[in-house]
């Protein structure tokens, strides 16, 4: 994208470039002009990057010690965590990189909320990162499953058992899911090879949602489009790679934290007790990134009614350009849209919360308040806003706000972390 | 920078609150000090000793450690015993080998690669001989009950006289902290139950506080290695992350107008 073409300097570079043009696309990459007002939210696509690679670096290390068979499955574990050198370490980087993933993802998810980032013309990059986020919740699901201890045997039960709540077909489908009449070795075998391919399909999505995103260029915090390149734009390499480097050390510090000091705080104890078919759980609880669509689908009275209200929980995202009216990007001009956002934030937390309790008095009742709260955001509010909000005026370029003295200079300092 | 801890602090409140769910239902546990915990915790290898000593006299009868070989109590992070010792150890045991070039199964010693042998045959023959209740492997026992270490030094030490008004059957047991406060383990514990082979007097609390010491270490036996590479780890990310800092801000310097 960068003006000139770019030209190898050496002749075996030349020869090799014309054939197959890497150099061009490391060059591509390096120039990228990049917006200069982002923030530290717009760090978390390279921090998701990494977390992408360490899943898969430190999951085919674990691949090779672990024996995918029921009887074996937990006892593979321990072996990886007492025998097999650093296994432990390799492991619990894996299970906290998991939580880890999440906890950048839904930073990245609500960014895009925030500053619009949905809008056109990048619905596109937001679709394909609405299934990269499906497909990163399938295989942390399926993940989970792998260690063969109690909460994955009945969170593997509970899950599938959903589908069942599809008319006439629901059994069948459940059976076929299972490899038989109920989660077994067929059920561990199938998630193993399926946790093992889908983190591939997300690498190939990454790529397309980067391609996608270099097509347009990167939103910004103030919204608006700008001349790339331009004043308002820096190259990516090494602006926005010292930027990156720097937020994903500091991602780091706390992922070291979670791995070495408190590696087992963010699972569930049951799992360290091997599954048994007799046994059921006190109390069966997904992974703490699951628990706000878990409260969703237990606030629902109807089975097949929850599913449908779970599995739209997370379509509806999908449609979210189009259900968002406005054509104001960035919240720091949308005044009321910026207290709903907030509202939104604090409403998927309340349903995680809820989650994660006993769905039975007040904690249900706030579980179905949330709930209709979270579709009447996306399919009333968000399309009403676009019509009656008044925004504040938009800057024409990024650097006019700061030279220019606009009204708005307070609040986009205010953005600038 | 205020959005930072607004959203930090909102992630950490729901971290805090689904791992909360947990710890509510039960009733405040006893606490002691455990000298792994913090960032520089190490096992009391004296403690560990100990309550090896607690578990193979007293917990072993009944309760298996099948993921723990005899080498592993010579190793380093562990309670250190000697070679020579832990093979004396190990020789206590029996395990079954074989074929041999008859075709015939035998008895032979334990080795040190061997695991630690197992009480009963099999879950069954357990159930059997304890009322129809297993009792659970003991080698990630540490990590497999919320609460953890606490918990299971307030269990071993929360036996009581059941509250007027409650029954028990016959081989169960009133236990404060027990979920649903009904055991089926006799209290294990009573003071100079055991003679510690290094002196120490061998009260209740020391012993429920070592042989948790020693059960932690058996579910988590890199522990101290993971503590010490953790500090390591962590001070290289943070100076690594001034050094990338500093530099970011002189490269950032040179555009004129920072938005």
């Amino acid at each position: 994208m960068s003006n000139q073409e770019y030209v190898p300097k050496s002749k075996f570079g030349k020869w090799f470039n014309d054939r197959l043009p890497l150099l061009t696309l490391a060059s591509h990459l390096a120039d990228y002009p990049t917006p200069k007002n982002l923030n530290y939210w717009w760090t978390f696509g390279g921090i998701l990057t990494f977390c992408l690679i360490t899943q898969i670096v430190t999951g085919i290390t674990l691949a090779m010690h672990y024996i995918a068979h029921a009887d074996m499955a937990f006892e593979s574990v321990e072996h990886i965590m007492r025998d097999v050198n650093y296994g432990w370490l390799i492991r619990y980087i894996h299970s906290n990189g998991a939580s880890m993933f999440f906890l950048a993802v839904y930073i990245h998810i609500f960014r895009s909320l925030f500053y619009g980032s949905y809008k056109s013309p990048r619905e596109i990059i937001w679709i394909i990162g609405i299934i990269i986020y499906l497909l990163m919740m399938a295989s942390a699901f399926m993940g989970y499953v792998l260690p063969w201890g109690q909460m994955s045997f009945w969170g593997a039960t509970v899950i599938t058992n959903l589908f069942s709540a599809i008319p006439f077909v629901g059994e069948g489908i459940v059976n076929w899911l299972w490899g038989g009449y109920s989660v077994d070795n067929p059920t561990l075998t199938r998630f193993f090879t399926l946790h093992y391919l889908i983190p591939f399909l997300i690498l190939g999505l990454v790529v397309l949602h980067i391609w996608a995103l270099h097509v347009p260029g990167n939103n910004n915090p103030i919204g608006i489009d700008i001349k790339k390149p331009s004043k308002d734009t820096v190259p990516f390499h090494p602006y926005i790679v010292l930027k990156d480097g720097f937020a994903l050390l500091m991602f780091m510090l706390v992922f070291a934290f979670f791995v070495f000091y408190s590696p087992n705080v963010l699972g569930h104890a049951d799992n360290y007790i091997e599954a048994n078919p007799m046994v059921t759980p006190a109390h069966i609880v997904p992974e703490w990134y699951l628990l706000p669509f878990y409260a969703i689908l237990r606030s629902v009275p109807d089975k097949l009614m929850g599913v449908i209200a779970m599995l739209s929980a997370i379509l509806i995202l999908a449609a979210l350009p189009w259900l968002d009216t406005s054509k104001i990007r960035s919240a720091v001009f949308r005044p009321l849209y910026k207290q709903f956002y907030w509202i939104l934030v604090a409403d998927v937390l309340i349903l995680g919360y809820v989650g994660a309790m006993p769905a039975e008095g007040l904690y249900l009742l706030i579980a179905r308040v949330a709930t209709g709260y979270y579709f009447i955001h996306f399919l009333m509010i968000l399309p009403i806003l676009g019509f009656k909000e008044k925004t504040i005026p938009v800057p024409l370029s990024i650097t006019e706000p700061v030279l220019g003295g606009s009204p708005n200079l307070a609040t986009v300092k205010k953005k600038r972390v | 920078m205020k959005n930072i801890f607004k959203i930090s602090y909102l992630t950490i409140l729901l971290l805090l609150g689904t791992y909360q769910v947990n710890a509510a239902e039960k009733v405040e546990l006893l606490k002691t000090d455990w000298s792994f915990k913090g960032l520089f915790g190490k096992f009391d290898r004296g403690s560990l000793q100990r309550g090896y000593q607690v578990y193979t006299e007293v917990c072993s009868s009944c309760h298996s450690m099948k993921y723990v070989s005899y080498r592993n109590l010579a190793e380093k992070g562990g309670p250190e015993f000697t070679i020579d010792q832990v093979k004396a150890i190990a020789a206590n045991f029996d395990v079954i080998d074989g074929p041999n070039n008859d075709g015939e199964m035998f008895d032979r010693p334990a080795k040190l690669s061997d695991k630690f042998v197992k009480p009963y045959e099999n879950v069954k023959a357990a159930q059997a001989a304890n009322g129809g209740a297993y009792p659970p492997d003991m080698s990630v026992l540490a990590k497999a009950r919320s609460g953890g270490v606490d918990y299971i030094y307030s269990v071993l030490l929360g036996y009581e006289d059941p509250p007027s008004g409650i029954t028990l059957d016959d081989g169960v047991y009133y236990n404060k902290y027990m979920y649903g406060n009904n055991i089926k383990m006799a209290k294990p514990l009573s003071d100079n139950l055991i003679e510690y082979s290094d002196g120490t007097i061998a009260s209740e609390e020391q012993m429920a506080k070592d042989v948790t010491t020693f059960l932690m270490w058996a579910a988590e036996p890199h522990l101290e290695s993971r503590h010490k590479m953790g500090f390591k780890a962590i001070l290289y990310i943070i100076i690594l992350t001034i050094l990338v800092y500093f530099s970011m801000k002189k490269v950032w310097s040179r555009i004129e107008s920072e938005v």
